[in-house]
């Protein structure tokens, strides 16, 4: 069997420089040194949103790619690729768990529930998925193609390390 | 474009040759960094949305936030978040952070209508400065005002009590959780003589059946939904039912699913206690030794403007608050009205569900946990819904026990820890005490070490009325921080913008972010959030928690508290106080208000050097001592033995938050019962010491309608709240690129069979118009919230759908809490 892996994935890994331009340039200055005076992003100053008749933002298509997306940090709970829409998860079945429980993973080839679903509150490991995981969409999310209404500049871990101070231990 | 495992790894292969190249790193096993350089420097926070109070770790590297998790030491959330949670490292890193204050000018000068112009610090407090001494010369103290948050830090409300009440002689200081959980302090203090929850999350382990009374946890309080799946799903017998306007996530859990016509609950809540007084269930011990029973005013209007001709026909508008004693008996009549059918015809909701519910209630054997948050506190009846809830837990005797207890969830992070506990109410002071009271205003005074008379008995303008005299000129200086008002006021375009751009106002709006509040002020100051700054929160249970100072703020985006105890250097005593109170204290005469607030011998007590030294801590070295200790101490004496103790300081930077009253370093679980609390002495049982005799109030309460309801102009309900994936007005949460695209604009969730009827289709753009205005957003027939006919639900997140254009400013009277589940819309579709 194919594993199939969209391109993207590399062009994230080549997309790092960007991200890094953006933090030095940008707010991350840990250092307390003072930026260039009196800059910011430019504010409207304009007629307020609240008396304008904005129409509505076109609606926004779900990504439905199957592909994985790289996680800002291991913690994050993976985004979910493909469509969810009228997916039941009551008190009678999850459909989630049709695909992604442990004993269905070789027939759907999805990802497995992560190990720590498995866990109560009291962190033992049950035989099935704890009951306190049970509503996946309160962590997990779809995503549409919407555009970010402004730019991001949290840098993961690879990129803040790339760019820190050569000296190790350097506070 | 699709790749096959093979290429993809060779393609790797050859990037990582390429950028080892370029990169050199300090340890590593191949393409694994392994070593001291792959640690993370973690510690604790509790979350900066809702008033669940989830503790996150915080993993920071090289001066950044680079990842967060949920705290598995935690008691609340044991290593959960929810997606919001979850994405908390990015909130942030908005590329739009603002760091430099911001005027509105016109030829190097201040111009109403001029553009945003980047001015320093000092001149932004110059202006500040110069208006505020205006304001207060031409009308005096009522013309200055702030409002604040149920997000602000206990610190920074503290710290903005202590400089409006007492230092500008302004009660016109109200956070934003008035439009939060208003008539849930109201609740209380009618009915327990006391603020805040009897019990605790632990009572999610412990009960039988619970009660949703117009809470969708499922999105809003998604990890306290956790603990009670948890329960549904491995406890035998264990029911739950859901009670809302409209069908949404929750009803997913619900073994009784309930959609009710707006404003009917207060009738299923009357027909319940009914039901446990004609079926025998009244725990007559309890109620004979616990509870008064009180009939309240009726006919109290709707908090509207007095001129409104509602508010002119109410017979007892300005009686809200009175009631008189009543006996048992006189209860059980008034209650007796209140039947199956009634409650059936009002509500519309079935009649054997109606009997469910009311079953699991009057059950002896069954523990019920009954939970709410804006359902009932946004109402025009608020007060009474909770009031009427406690009824129906003190007539069965179950509350304040494990697993059975009346809960009111709150919405924002430190609404009970800042805005009740602190007191930042424009009728309050700390430790649940009033400004209207002589003992309590004098008791604060001699804490803050104050003469005599410093802080007024008058109640300040509250957050509707702030808007309100804000259009009317009458508060001329204010100052909003850490909240999005502009966006999350009722009747924004009617009643708050105006007001905003009133020339005879100044407005400065504190935030991170460039939000539509701060597009309307005259003055924006850049804010530091979070991690960035030292704080502490009190979530709904009684937790209080501290977290140190993790990342530096944005060069020149400072804290609330900065700012606050900053500006508070502007001012001398004499400049705003009258002679005759300094001539009380001769010995404050030409200090600043700093001086007399801030360094008091009590607040500068601590030493820079009590600082963690681990952390930074950016107000302290500004300060030159540890502020927020110093202002914590002195907070903590107005609780400690008095019901509401604190812990010290050092502890809460121990633990995972603790529930007050903490009492010789034990917290408490449940208040008001022996065993449990220590200010209930043996043999007493119960006691709910809040009111004087020890007992709680049974409120005889009646059903009235809503303000505005469906008619043929405006034939639809309105009813606004949250989704799960943002917090409040999304100022944080847009920003989040995944979140954005989770859930980009609010919709108009809808019946399909009241789309097909206006002939518009899932995703069509229409129009939703109130009598006082209108906003446009995309029809939704098949999302996660199912109205019924006649009803449709639009989120407040989105800055695109300004949705409180169109509601109505109507407050419950006695708590002066918006409404913004109920009001009179209708829809028109755009032609495209």
């Amino acid at each position: 069997m194919t594993s199939r892996i969209l391109i993207a994935a590399l062009v994230l890994t080549a997309a790092i420089p960007a991200l890094l331009m953006g933090g030095v340039s940008g707010v991350v200055a840990a250092d307390g040194k003072p930026g260039p005076a009196l800059s910011g992003p430019v504010v409207s100053s304009g007629p307020h949103p609240i008396t304008l008749d904005r129409p509505a933002e076109a609606t926004n298509r779900e990504i439905v790619d199957d592909v994985k997306r790289v996680r800002n940090y291991a913690d994050q709970p993976p985004l979910i690729p493909h469509a969810v829409r009228d997916y039941q998860i009551d008190l009678n079945v999850n459909k989630c768990l049709t695909c992604h429980d442990r004993r269905n993973v070789e027939g759907s080839q999805a990802p497995m529930v992560s190990v720590t679903h498995f866990q109560d509150r009291d962190g033992q490991t049950l035989g099935t998925v704890s009951p306190r995981r049970y509503f996946c969409t309160q962590c997990h999310v779809p995503q549409t193609d919407a555009k970010p209404i402004v730019g991001n500049r949290f840098r993961d871990f690879d990129a803040v390390l790339s760019t820190a101070p050569a000296k190790e231990g350097a506070k | 474009m699709l790749l096959s495992r093979r290429d993809y790894l060779k393609a790797q292969a050859a990037a990582a040759a390429a950028a080892a190249a370029g990169v050199s790193l300090p340890a590593s096993a191949g393409n694994l960094l392994t070593g001291e350089g792959a640690k993370l420097t973690w510690s604790k926070a509790p979350c900066r949305f809702c008033g669940t109070g989830c503790s996150v770790m915080v993993g920071v590297k090289d001066g950044n936030v680079v990842a967060t998790h949920g705290d598995v030491k935690s008691e609340v959330n044991r290593g959960l978040n929810c997606v919001k949670g979850y994405f908390l490292s990015k909130i942030m890193y908005g590329e739009d952070r603002l760091t430099t204050p911001l005027l509105r000018m016109t030829n190097g000068k201040f111009d109403k209508e001029g553009e945003f112009t980047p001015i320093t610090w000092d001149q932004a407090f110059d202006i500040m400065a110069e208006k505020w001494k205006e304001a207060l010369k031409k009308k005096g103290p009522t013309s200055v005002g702030m409002f604040g948050s149920g997000q602000w830090t206990i610190y920074e409300g503290y710290a903005a009590s202590k400089f409006m009440k007492a230092g500008l002689r302004s009660n016109n200081l109200d956070p934003n959780a008035r439009h939060c959980m208003a008539s849930a302090v109201m609740g209380f203090m009618r009915t327990f003589g006391m603020d805040e929850p009897m019990g605790c999350y632990d009572d999610m382990e412990n009960a039988d059946a619970f009660v949703l009374w117009g809470s969708n946890m499922a999105e809003m309080h998604p990890i306290l939904w956790t603990r009670i799946t948890d329960r549904r799903l491995s406890h035998p017998g264990c029911k739950v039912a859901v009670l809302s306007t409209f069908e949404h996530r929750s009803f997913d859990l619900a073994d009784i699913g309930m959609v009710f016509t707006p404003g009917s609950d207060l009738a299923i809540l009357n027909y319940i206690a009914n039901h446990i007084i004609q079926t025998g269930k009244v725990d007559k011990d309890f109620v004979a030794k616990h509870c008064n029973f009180k009939r309240g005013r009726d006919d109290i209007g709707y908090g509207l403007r007095p001129e409104h001709p509602l508010e002119k026909k109410a017979k007892n508008a300005d009686k809200a608050t009175e009631s008189d004693p009543i006996s048992f008996e006189e209860f059980a009549a008034f209650v007796a009205p209140y039947t199956l059918d009634k409650a059936h015809e009002l509500s519309g909701v079935p009649k054997n569900r109606l009997e469910a519910l009311a079953a699991l209630y009057a059950d002896p054997k069954v523990k019920v946990m009954s939970l709410w948050t804006m359902g009932f506190n946004q109402h025009v009846r608020g007060v009474w819904a909770n009031n009427l809830c406690y009824n129906i837990h003190l007539l069965t005797g179950k509350i304040a026990q494990p697993g059975n207890g009346p809960f009111s969830l709150t919405g924002q992070p430190s609404a009970c820890g800042t805005a009740r506990e602190v007191g930042t109410f424009s009728h309050r002071l700390p430790a649940d005490m009033v400004v209207t009271n002589p003992e309590h205003r004098r008791h604060a005074e001699e804490i803050w070490k104050l003469p005599d008379g410093t802080i007024p008995e008058k109640p300040g303008y509250h957050a509707v009325l702030q808007d309100r005299m804000l259009k009317d000129g009458k508060l001329n200086a204010y100052w909003v921080q850490c909240n999005n008002n502009m966006q999350t006021a009722p009747n924004t375009a009617k009643e708050t913008f105006p007001g905003y751009r009133n020339p005879e106002n100044f407005i400065v709006v504190s935030d991170p972010y460039p939000t539509v509040t701060a597009l309307a002020a005259d003055l924006i100051l850049p804010t530091a959030m979070w991690v960035e700054k030292e704080g502490g929160y009190g979530n709904a249970e009684r937790r209080t928690q501290l977290w140190r100072q993790l990342v530096n703020a944005p060069d020149g985006a400072r804290s609330d508290l900065w700012q606050i105890v900053e500006f508070s250097k502007r001012f001398t005593v004499e400049e705003v106080w009258p002679e005759e109170l300094l001539a009380k204290k001769p010995e404050l005469r030409g200090k600043t208000l700093f001086d007399v607030l801030y360094r008091n011998g009590q607040v500068d007590r601590f030493p820079l050097s009590d600082c963690a030294p681990e952390y930074e801590n950016f107000e302290a070295k500004q300060f030159g001592f540890y502020l927020q200790k110093g202002l914590f101490e002195e907070y903590a004496a107005f609780g400690r033995g008095h019901g509401h103790d604190l812990a010290d300081f050092e502890q809460y930077h121990v633990e995972r938050g603790l529930r007050w009253p903490v009492v010789n370093g034990q917290e408490t679980k449940w208040r008001y019962r022996e065993g449990y609390d220590p200010y209930v002495k043996a043999g007493e049982g119960v006691r709910f010491y809040g009111n004087k005799d020890g007992k709680a109030n049974v409120f005889a309460l009646p059903y009235e309608p809503p303000a505005e309801s469906p008619d043929a102009d405006y034939p639809f309900w309105l009813s606004t709240g949250r989704v799960i994936e943002h917090w409040h007005s999304g100022s944080m949460t847009l920003r989040v690129p995944e979140l954005r695209k989770a859930f980009p604009n609010a919709v108009a969730f809808m019946h399909p069979d009241d789309a097909k009827q206006l002939n518009v289709r899932r995703g069509q753009e229409v129009r939703v118009t109130s009598r006082r205005g209108e906003v446009r957003v995309r029809v939704e027939t098949r999302g996660r919230n199912k109205p019924p006919r006649g009803l449709i639900f639009v989120p407040f997140f989105d800055h695109t759908v300004l949705i409180n254009k169109v509601t109505l400013d109507a407050t419950d009277p006695i708590s002066k809490q918006t409404d913004y589940k109920k009001c009179a819309v209708k829809i028109t579709p755009v032609s495209a």
